[in-house]
């Protein structure tokens, strides 16, 4: 259990944040445009942190460390559903069955 | 002023538009809250769901905070998650209407399904799509946290259903289709190296934020 202040703040400053960085695109631009440099930086910041994330919640462990475990196999059916262009609810059933497959034998 | 381009859709087009992303929400926010409790508590983790409403940022957050985590580096985490909300925000701008406070408060409607979905692929978006497509899956996301808060402590063992495989697989999805939209594989696999090799050696969240460096590749493209 982590402690009561930090979860209340974590939560607090990621809703302030979120609404800030939400709120900025629809705010400020009244069809003005950032600089193309800018633009193609942005552009590439969410495939860096997706890719990143996937492989941290595949392979993190909750400490330190590399943990190759059931969560390989169920990311394995998600990429193989995502290339046969299944509905994104069903990927993320099957990657969870998938998993639990694994986990059972 | 006239708008060119395309006639809106309505608000009840939008939310017949977002009912399949509604799914995958609720799946999503069940394993959340089902993961969730047990580490911060019944209502933290609902209050988050309700003022947040950013299922791979509350993820990120919480695995930071599991981890031993400080508060800076669980909210750093979760922020560079929803960092990608900015470009989409600036993207998605000139479609949002009114004063500054609505824009600001129609803006908190985007999220990346129902942003994809009012993508009309000519560089403008469609507002109805944008805001209708949200309300199912916001309505889904907070049905789902309650039910994993509360029915998470009937399971034992929710590791064996594979809940922890889902944030990952929504992440790769998400991915996925961002692979799709450009030159970004590069950027991606050198992100998960960078994550594996620091995973181990790097505090909570750490690699995640360093693996966002490597979007700084867009630099080296055209003026």
């Amino acid at each position: 259990m982590v402690s009561t202040a930090n979860i209340w703040t974590t939560i607090a400053v990621l809703c302030v944040g979120t609404v800030a960085i939400k709120a900025s695109g629809p705010v400020s631009l009244g069809g003005r445009q950032l600089p193309q440099r800018a633009t193609h930086v942005i552009a590439l910041v969410a495939p860096a942190v997706l890719a990143s994330l996937v492989a941290y919640e595949t392979f993190a462990n909750g400490s330190d460390g590399i943990t190759v475990d059931a969560r390989v196999v169920g990311l394995a059916a998600a990429a193989i559903a995502l290339t046969l262009r299944v509905p994104i609810a069903f990927v993320v059933i099957l990657a969870a069955a998938a998993t639990a497959l694994a986990r059972a034998l | 002023m006239s708008e060119p381009g395309p006639p809106q859709s309505s608000i009840r087009d939008g939310v017949r538009a977002g009912m399949p992303f509604a799914f995958a929400s609720f799946a999503l926010s069940v394993s959340f809250g089902v993961v969730a409790q047990p580490l911060i508590g019944t209502w933290p983790t609902i209050v988050m769901s309700v003022i947040v409403f950013a299922g791979a940022a509350q993820a990120a957050s919480l695995s930071v905070l599991a981890a031993g985590g400080a508060v800076p580096a669980a909210v750093i985490a979760g922020l560079l998650v929803n960092a990608r909300f900015l470009p989409m925000g600036f993207a998605s701008g000139p479609a949002f209407r009114g004063r500054k406070l609505k824009r600001a408060v129609d803006g908190q409607a985007i999220v990346d399904a129902s942003w994809a979905v009012s993508s009309r692929g000519d560089g403008t978006f469609d507002r109805g799509l944008l805001i209708g497509g949200t309300i199912p899956q916001y309505i889904a996301w907070q049905l789902g946290t309650i039910i994993g808060v509360f029915g998470g402590s009937l399971l034992s063992h929710p590791d064996r259903l594979g809940l922890d495989a889902i944030f990952p697989a929504f992440y790769l999805a998400l991915l996925f289709h961002e692979i799709r939209r450009g030159e970004a594989l590069g950027v991606a696999l050198a992100a998960v190296a960078i994550t594996l090799v620091l995973l181990p050696v790097a505090p909570a969240g750490v690699p995640v934020v360093v693996a966002s460096l490597t979007a700084l590749w867009g630099l080296r493209r055209g003026w």
